[in-house]
Formats: structure tokens, C-alpha cells, sequence
């Protein structure tokens, strides 16, 4: 018996993006950037920004065209939409953010080569209506910038001492955190946390 | 075009600018392939040379249609696109010309579409406005990192699986501190050469 599926209730996409299908910890999708603009927390933070940004957009306008859209030609379509925003985030943070675009400009524009963003369209906002899709947009985003704002919270505490350029700790710092290196040590441990996390709350559970 | 300034942009794309240990690109993919070695090798070949004809198209198509028509705010929509359709027609060329080759090959085509170094290395040569041989010599060096990158991790994965790694560190998060340390070695090259 075909049952029409309800829509999602929309606090529940919004944890659902948090915690669990993270994109980056637990899908572990779209890790090139995350690495590369954390080493410190205000990179981080727009970074994630831009991608939260991108993916309501994305899935807002793939929801509102969903009933125009050729299956065959689907995913190009969705790339040009995804690309098309990218462009705008891209030139806007040129604009608005020009000392953190120069850091980090190459890799606002890669947002167009995320996995996540393209499956989010492709799994939800084509199959949903605009409100939901925005919350799962949201919810997907905010995962992100979740996940970003932690690794560069740490990366700059540990390797700088200091937090969004402002100086906390005065002893000497850990250079190896803001070097690429770190960046793999401090993901890969903070997975390993939130498996360890994810193992716990299951056993919970039981 | 001096044969100095073609090796230096080769090492620098392969060895101070890996695009996987110091640019953080292809992490998806090389964490996806680098399980073993097969896997590896195959990818590293196919991405090589998917890297150099896309770059030498997106390179045409950037210096003789995009810039007289000062249209160069939409590469990254073309660029993508040159990418997207390079792959599909690939495949479907490789697919009637040599299905021994598509077989061996032909799985990784798809996963390369959306690879971040694929779209970065014709952005970087359109940002850098590097001549056509330069923009070659780039995107071999970053296919040569690539293969290097995923060959190294490959052998230590192998070995990784045997380890006794604690449950929570288990797949992922070990390999990305493996990537780590092998990032920390490779910074040892930074300012083997200025370009």
C-alpha cells in the first residue's frame, strides 16, 4: 500500500544535519575545505557560512524547479544551479570579506565539487517541497559550520592561542595545529571522538 | 618555453604544493581509493590523465573565448561543465573503443566528476594565467602528487588494517591522522624551490 511519506518535521532535518549525518564526521563528504580553511576560527566560521548559505539556496531553487526538471538532465542542471550560487557566495565574500577571500578565495569556489551539497539536491529538494527542503538546507548547514567552527576553535587555540584573532593564551603554542598536519590530527581525532560518542549513545540505547 | 620552468612547476605541484598533504584537495576520493594498492595505481592513472585534458581544454576555452569576452566571472560554471562533459564523453568513448580498458578504468571516471583537484588546477592555472605549457605542467605535477599521495597511503592502509587500532579510531579517523604525519613529512619540501 502506497502511503504518502510526510514530510519530515522540520526541528528533527535540522538535527538531523547537526548530528547525525554530519557531513563531515559521520558522512566524512566535502573534506577538502575543512582541513584547508580551519587553521583559524574566522576562516572557519565564514567558510561554514558560505556553505550553509549555498545549500539553502541550492535546495530551496531545486525545490521550487523539481516538477521542470528532465530526470535525464538532472544532475547537470543541478550542478549549473549549485555553480550559479557558488558565484554569487564567491563574488559576495570578495566583496564584504576581502581579507579572509584572499586566504581562502580557491576554496569557496570548490564548494561547486561538494558531494554533499549535489546529494542533498539530489536526495531531498528534488523529492520535497521548498519548506522542507530549506530546513534540511538548514540542518545540513548548520552540521557544517558546526563541524568547522570546532576544528578551527581547537586549531587556532592549540596552534596560535588566540580565538578570532584575539590573543587568550600567552604560553607557546602548538605551531603544528595550523600547519596542514594538524589539520589532518585535529579531524581525525575529533571523528575518532564523535565515533566514540556515537558508540556510547548507542549503547545507551540498548 | 624553458624546460627548468616546466620541471619547476611540476615539482611544485607534485612535492611543496601536494595537492592532497598541503592543498587538502581529493581528500574524498583519496581516503575512498587509498585502501589498496590496485585501487590506488588505477586511479592515479586515469586521474593523471583526465587532469591534463581537461586542464588543456578548460585552458583553450578560458584564453580564446572566455577573456575576449571578458566573461571570466563564470569560470567556474564553465569549467565544471568542460569537466562534467570531458568525463561523460570519456566514458562513453572508452566504453566502444576498449572495454578491457573501460573495466579496469572506467569506475573511477565517475568518482573523478566531482573531485575538488579537477576543478582546482584549471582554476589555479586561469588565476595564475599560466601559458599553455605552463598549465600542462601543472596538471601533470598535480596528477604525479595525486598518484604519490595515493600510493603512500596505500601501502600504510594495508598495513593499518592489520594494526590494533581502539573502535572509535577504526577506518577513517586513523587514516586522517596517518595523513597527518605523511603531511608533516612532506612540508619538509616547502622552499625546495621558489617559483
Amino acid at each position: 500500500m502506497m502511503v504518502q511519506a510526510e514530510a519530515p518535521k522540520y526541528l528533527d532535518l535540522i538535527k538531523n544535519g547537526i548530528f547525525r549525518e554530519n557531513t563531515i564526521f559521520r558522512l566524512a563528504l566535502s573534506l577538502c575545505p575543512s582541513i584547508a580553511v580551519t587553521n583559524n576560527l574566522r576562516n572557519g566560521v565564514l567558510m561554514g557560512a558560505a556553505v550553509l548559505f549555498v545549500q539553502v539556496m541550492v535546495n530551496i531553487t531545486i525545490s521550487l524547479m523539481k516538477d521542470f526538471i528532465h530526470p535525464r538532465i538532472r544532475l547537470p542542471i543541478f550542478m549549473l544551479v549549485i555553480s550559479g550560487w557558488v558565484t554569487v557566495t564567491d563574488m559576495t565574500m570578495a566583496a564584504f570579506t576581502p581579507e579572509a577571500y584572499k586566504q581562502m578565495g580557491l576554496y569557496i569556489q570548490l564548494i561547486v565539487a561538494f558531494a554533499s551539497i549535489l546529494a542533498r539536491a539530489e536526495m531531498f529538494a528534488s523529492k520535497n517541497t521548498v519548506m522542507p527542503s530549506m530546513f534540511d538546507g538548514i540542518g545540513m548547514g548548520l552540521g557544517f559550520l558546526f563541524a568547522l567552527t570546532i576544528i578551527s576553535f581547537f586549531r587556532e587555540l592549540l596552534g596560535k592561542g588566540s580565538l578570532w584573532g584575539l590573543q587568550i593564551i600567552n604560553a607557546k603554542p602548538l605551531l603544528i595545529m595550523i600547519l596542514p598536519a594538524g589539520g589532518f590530527f585535529a579531524v581525525g581525532i575529533l571523528m575518532g571522538f564523535f565515533n566514540w560518542l556515537g558508540m556510547k549513545y548507542e549503547k545507551k540505547s540498548h | 618555453m624553458e624546460f627548468s620552468r616546466v620541471f619547476e612547476l611540476i615539482i611544485a605541484a607534485s612535492l611543496i604544493n601536494n595537492f592532497v598533504f598541503t592543498r587538502f584537495l581529493g581528500l574524498c576520493i583519496f581516503f575512498g581509493v587509498s585502501r589498496k594498492m590496485e585501487t590506488a595505481v588505477g586511479m592515479s592513472i586515469t586521474f593523471t590523465g583526465v587532469m591534463m585534458i581537461s586542464a588543456a581544454l578548460s585552458w583553450l576555452i578560458f584564453t580564446f573565448v572566455m577573456v575576449p569576452l571578458d566573461i571570466t566571472f563564470l569560470k567556474i560554471i564553465v569549467f565544471i561543465g568542460v569537466v562534467a562533459g570531458f568525463v561523460q564523453a570519456s566514458d562513453t568513448i572508452m566504453r566502444k573503443i576498449s572495454p578491457g580498458l573501460y573495466y579496469k578504468l572506467g569506475i573511477y571516471l565517475a568518482l573523478i566528476s566531482t573531485n575538488c583537484i579537477i576543478l582546482a588546477v584549471p582554476l589555479i592555472n586561469a588565476g595564475e594565467r599560466y601559458s599553455f605549457i605552463e598549465s600542462l605542467a601543472f596538471a601533470l605535477g598535480s596528477g604525479l602528487g595525486f598518484a604519490l599521495a595515493l600510493v603512500i597511503m596505500a601501502s600504510i592502509r594495508e598495513k593499518l588494517e592489520l594494526a590494533d587500532v581502539p573502535e572509535p579510531f577504526k577506518g577513517l579517523p586513523i587514516a586522517f591522522i596517518a595523513t597527518g604525519l605523511i603531511a608533516l613529512a612532506f612540508a619538509g619540501f616547502s622552499g625546495l624551490i621558489t617559483i
